[in-house]
């Protein structure tokens, strides 16, 4: 699903961030991606996002070359890849249900044909009833799922999550963890970002350390 | 059996649990300040710009006036001359006149009129039969005609030499010298504030789009083609720029029907004297109207296409 080969990357003229990562992302496959502050997380999240470019090496995207695409294949690209933000990024004008629905209506997608589904994973996430709040009224929790919620709407085939329980207690932690791991199950390849120990220790699962810069493979 | 339902509870409006949702924010937020203070911009310059639209095609219509008006018109003056009769010559001249190409009429002032003229020089009564006063011969050329009085002036010449033709021809040129100083002034001040409208309206836009960047951003993060969040911030800001712009036309356009109401009002008054003669009509026409309508339309262009390009540049910026 996803290969990089010897990726590297700088900002500018500054020194390489990442050095030499190579690693894939299997279909089905639940990892965590973690490592110390500053040690590349966010910008290996933005290269399998796309939005970065990797300075060098190869990087294979659902078999796409990352590093030919043009604009108009990015945004198709990014369709089938959920990202929740560390910050969430909710529209602080839109309701839940609709920066829930926002994937769907930006892909063109009639209303009437996902409203359902929009509410469905809202009540799966626990947010059934604040279909009609803004973010500002949203607890950090409540907004963290909605996050999740956004991310997960278009069925993404590659779900990349930056921190997504660094808001919320560990009760809650716990369940969006099982939450996110249940999707393993319906196709969907996760990979968390996080620095919790405590959390990775609840899930077997294998773990990509980055640690400045480079790549080690954990369990 | 019947079915026991009461009517109204036929079809249910929907089923019980299922919520009521649907959107009912658009993608960009509708009242927000920089959305306000960008439509106070776009009001305010378009007002500018249409009341100087409005300006100098009221100037530019006024100076046209003055010339044709004066160029319509040419006088044959008859000095008494030893030895001619002076009623003679000034019927000839008249005749002649009427007979020119291009004129529609000619008329000539009676000994009388002449006095009346004369008086306020030389005091009523006077006997104008012991002056050598000369006698004018008024003659209008006819609207469709270019007035040319080069076989007219010949014509004169030839039978009545003690007519002279005047064309008024230095009085006009010098008319139609002020009056193209005027219009190009006007045009001159109109170009500088189209360009600060541009300037100001573009800038106020690119400001209201960067207050909106988070949406270009999670937009482009959920998978949004580059197009649909141009079109997105496009429709938006051309709804803005419209509403800027009418608000701005209207305001131009009622201050110049008030303006030519009042015009109207004062021309009729008897105090008002010759203003209209001198001024023209200081009036907006139907086509100042649709010039006024234009740069309304033309806000609105501007705020939507720098929307656009600005979204393009901020949506290159993030990746």
């Amino acid at each position: 699903m996803v290969r990089f080969e010897n990726v590297g990357l700088r900002y500018g003229t500054g020194p390489e961030v990442l050095k030499d990562l190579t690693f894939s992302i299997e279909p089905h496959s639940f990892q965590f991606l973690t490592g110390p502050s500053g040690a590349g997380k966010t910008s290996l999240l933005r290269l399998l996002f796309l939005s970065l470019r990797p300075t060098r090496g190869l990087i294979t995207l659902f078999q796409h070359d990352a590093t030919r695409l043009r604009r108009s294949e990015v945004a198709a690209l990014r369709r089938r890849i959920g990202i929740v933000f560390q910050d969430f990024r909710l529209l602080d004008h839109l309701t839940t249900y609709e920066n829930v629905a926002l994937p769907l209506r930006v892909a063109g997608r009639d209303e009437a044909s996902y409203r359902a589904e929009v509410v469905e994973l809202l009540q799966w996430v626990g947010l059934g009833e604040r279909l009609h709040a803004l973010p500002p009224v949203l607890s950090g929790g409540e907004k963290q799922r909605a996050a999740i919620a956004r991310a997960l709407i278009s069925r993404p085939e590659l779900l990349l999550a930056d921190e997504p329980t660094g808001n919320v207690d560990p009760a809650l932690a716990r369940r969006l963890l099982r939450l996110l791991a249940e999707l393993k199950k319906s196709g969907t390849s996760v990979l968390i970002a996080t620095h919790d120990v405590a959390l990775m220790d609840q899930y077997d699962a294998p773990r990509l350390v980055l640690d400045e810069g480079r790549l080690y493979f954990g369990q | 059996m019947n079915d026991p339902r009461p009517a109204t509870e036929a079809k249910p409006a929907r089923e019980y649990g299922e919520p009521m949702v649907a959107h009912v924010n658009p993608i960009l937020p509708d009242d927000t300040v920089t959305g306000r203070s960008l439509l106070a911009v776009v009001a305010i310059m378009s007002f500018l710009a249409a009341a100087t639209v409005g300006a100098v095609e009221i100037v530019h219509g006024a100076a046209g006036e003055w010339r044709t008006d004066v160029v319509r018109e040419a006088t044959i003056q008859v000095r008494p001359m030893p030895g001619r009769d002076l009623d003679a010559d000034v019927r000839k001249a008249t005749e002649i006149a009427k007979a020119a190409a291009g004129v529609a009429d000619a008329r000539a002032f009676s000994k009388e009129e002449t006095e009346r003229l004369l008086a306020p020089w030389l005091g009523t009564g006077a006997d104008l039969g012991a002056l050598p006063v000369p006698r004018l011969v008024q003659v209008k050329v006819a609207a469709s005609a270019a007035p040319d009085f080069g076989p007219l002036r010949r014509a004169l010449a030839d039978s009545v030499p003690n007519a002279t033709l005047d064309d008024h021809r230095g009085f006009a040129s010098k008319l139609a010298a002020i009056s193209d100083a005027v219009t190009l002034t006007g045009l001159a001040i109109l170009a500088l504030v189209l360009a600060a409208t541009v300037l100001s309206v573009s800038f106020a836009t690119r400001g209201a789009v960067a207050a909106n960047r988070a949406v270009v951003e999670v937009l482009h993060f959920v998978g949004a083609r580059d197009s649909f969040v141009a079109r997105t911030f496009a429709r938006h800001f051309l709804a803005i720029g419209l509403r800027g712009g009418l608000i701005g036309a209207a305001v131009a356009a009622a201050f110049f029907g008030f303006a030519r109401l009042s015009a109207n009002v004062l021309g009729s008054l008897p105090a008002s004297g010759n203003a209209a003669f001198y001024l023209g009509h200081f009036a907006l026409d139907a086509r100042g109207f649709l010039w006024i309508a234009l740069v309304a339309a033309a806000m609105a262009l501007v705020t939507a296409l720098s929307s656009r390009i600005t979204v393009h540049r901020t949506l290159r910026a993030i990746d």
